[in-house]
């Protein structure tokens, strides 16, 4: 019975602990996405609210919570309401099974550091981002809007396209490690190879890598594959006609999506929290937990930076581009990996 | 004919040259990155911000800004109330009352002097008409205001203006 009530109430603080460090992730990922953007245009960006503007996001937020939350008259009114909450959470229950370190044992307690060990975790990461895709179009939908509808559409012709080398670029992994535990796909790159180089996903699908970092972009919608919003043609896109917290909901959906995605990138081809020649240093297993979730937080830390980095890089796409290079380019390229794995693994 | 040097094939060649991409070139992923290096350099370089109540934008010496009325050695008004800044004034901001001088140097001086700040075009034409070098814009340009009164500047306030300024002597030091 008491076994019972610690394993709920474990598993409870984890659901909290990590529902709240993803929102404030977001949160700074947000300021850091405006900070970050302005660097880059040589200007300052936000950096009057608190230091170097670290309360800027409870400002925007508070910004958002008093803002008038407008519904359009001709709108769908139930759908119009549903449909931030049909991104937003999608976007955060795919976090559930994102293993952030491996087994920290507390006071004889066992706590694996991931919310929800799933065993088809990879599988349920790629249905989920495919949910989110409802979202998107119930919300340009039920706006009435024409400009939300083409975003809409294009949104949903993008993601669904995009999210077959999104799945396919993975099978090479797949097919090495043999599993779909998100957990276990890390545990199988903790080996060396000629005892120095560590076996990363990395260093054996290259392409693969690529692949999925660029079908990623295209089905968070970030620049350069943000056709969806396109301020220049569609005003805002599918979030054309929300406002206040609702609009503030597309917002974190979108954030949460980099955070996760880039969790992802990181756990299928960049050793998960693993970090080369740790063990060697024979460190207490506590400290040596901590450790791997800092190198889990900081591998994680670059590659959203590289998203915003990408994002104030590149112009957008045209459409058409977009879709040859979906179906022309990363489709064939992720059969191919596919095809060249299975042949360097038959041999 | 024969002495024109043959351009036209050399630039051909070159435009051919730029245009003609090998493999690497054709995977995009060198132009990307040389894009993205681009942007991460900016990340460090300088930044062209003016925090802008803290830091002030240095104003050009020809900086037309708010007007002043300059006084003389003793602390008078210089101006003599002889209206040519508001004859010539393409904005019709400037209203001026002008009376019997108390002092024996002169025959006239402003009762009234107000200039409508939100009217003024900063043309500098008025310091150009002064004959007595009495009015000048100087380099303020962030006046601020409740309301439209507010910026109704009259004569008090413009020699107070010149109160403010006046360390930094003759505004326009080319004239």
């Amino acid at each position: 019975m008491a076994e019972t009530l610690v394993i709920i109430g474990v598993a409870l603080a984890k659901i909290v602990v990590v529902f709240a460090a993803l929102q404030v992730t977001i949160m700074y990922l947000v300021l850091a996405e405006r900070r970050i953007s302005a660097f880059i245009q040589d200007r300052l960006g936000p950096n009057r609210v608190g230091w170097e503007g670290l309360l800027q996001p409870i400002a925007d937020g508070l910004k958002f919570l008093f803002k008038e939350d407008i519904i359009p008259s001709r709108a769908d009114k139930v759908i119009f309401v549903i449909a931030p909450a049909m991104i937003v959470l999608p976007a955060l229950m795919t976090f559930a099974v994102i293993p952030f370190g491996g087994v920290l044992t507390f006071g004889g307690i066992k706590i694996d550091l991931q919310v929800a060990s799933i065993d088809i975790g990879l599988l349920y990461v790629l249905a989920m981002a495919s949910i989110s895709v409802y979202g998107i179009i119930f919300g340009s939908w039920a706006s009435a809007n024409k400009y939300a509808l083409m975003g809409g559409l294009r949104s949903c012709a993008q993601m669904i396209s995009y999210e077959i080398p999104l799945g396919l670029s993975v099978m090479g992994v797949l097919m090495m490690t043999g599993t779909l535990k998100l957990e276990q796909v890390v545990e199988a790159q903790s080996t060396y190879v000629w005892g120095v180089i560590p076996r990363w996903n990395i260093i054996f699908q290259p392409l693969a890598f690529l692949l999925f970092l660029t079908s990623a972009m295209a089905e968070n919608n970030r620049l350069p594959f943000d056709l969806p919003e396109a301020e220049q043609e569609l005003v805002a896109g599918y979030h054309t006609e929300y406002s206040s917290v609702k609009f503030a909901m597309f917002f974190m959906a979108e954030y949460a999506a980099m955070i996760t995605s880039s969790a992802l990138v990181v756990i299928l081809f960049l050793g998960g929290w693993l970090v080369p020649g740790l063990e060697a240093l024979g460190l207490p297993q506590i400290v040596k937990e901590l450790v791997q979730m800092g190198a889990f937080v900081l591998k994680v830390s670059f590659f959203l930076f590289l998203y915003i980095w990408v994002r104030w890089t590149f112009p957008r796409f045209r459409y058409d581009q977009l879709m040859r290079l979906c179906w022309k380019v990363l489709l064939p390229l992720a059969l191919a990996n596919i095809f060249v794995t299975g042949i360097v693994m038959a041999m | 004919m024969d002495e024109k040097p043959d351009t036209e094939g050399k630039r051909e060649e070159i435009v051919r040259e730029a245009h003609e991409m090998n493999f690497i070139d054709r995977l995009y992923l060198p132009a990307l990155l040389k894009g993205l290096a681009d942007t991460f350099r900016h990340l460090f370089e300088e930044k062209f911000t003016i925090e802008y109540p803290e830091q002030k934008r240095q104003v050009y010496p020809r900086y037309r800004g708010l007007h002043r009325l300059n006084k003389d050695e003793l602390g008078r008004v210089k101006c003599v109330a002889c209206f040519m800044c508001s004859t010539i004034c393409p904005a019709r901001c400037i209203y001026i009352v002008g009376a019997e001088a108390p002092w024996p140097d002169r025959e006239k001086y402003p009762v009234r002097f107000d200039i409508d700040e939100l009217r003024c075009i900063y043309c500098g034409m008025c310091e150009e008409a002064c004959p007595v070098e009495a009015i000048e814009l100087t380099e303020i340009y962030d006046m601020v205001g409740a309301s439209r009164k507010d910026l109704i500047y009259n004569k008090e306030m413009l020699l107070e203006i010149y109160d403010r300024t006046k360390e930094k002597g003759g505004m326009k030091k080319w004239i």
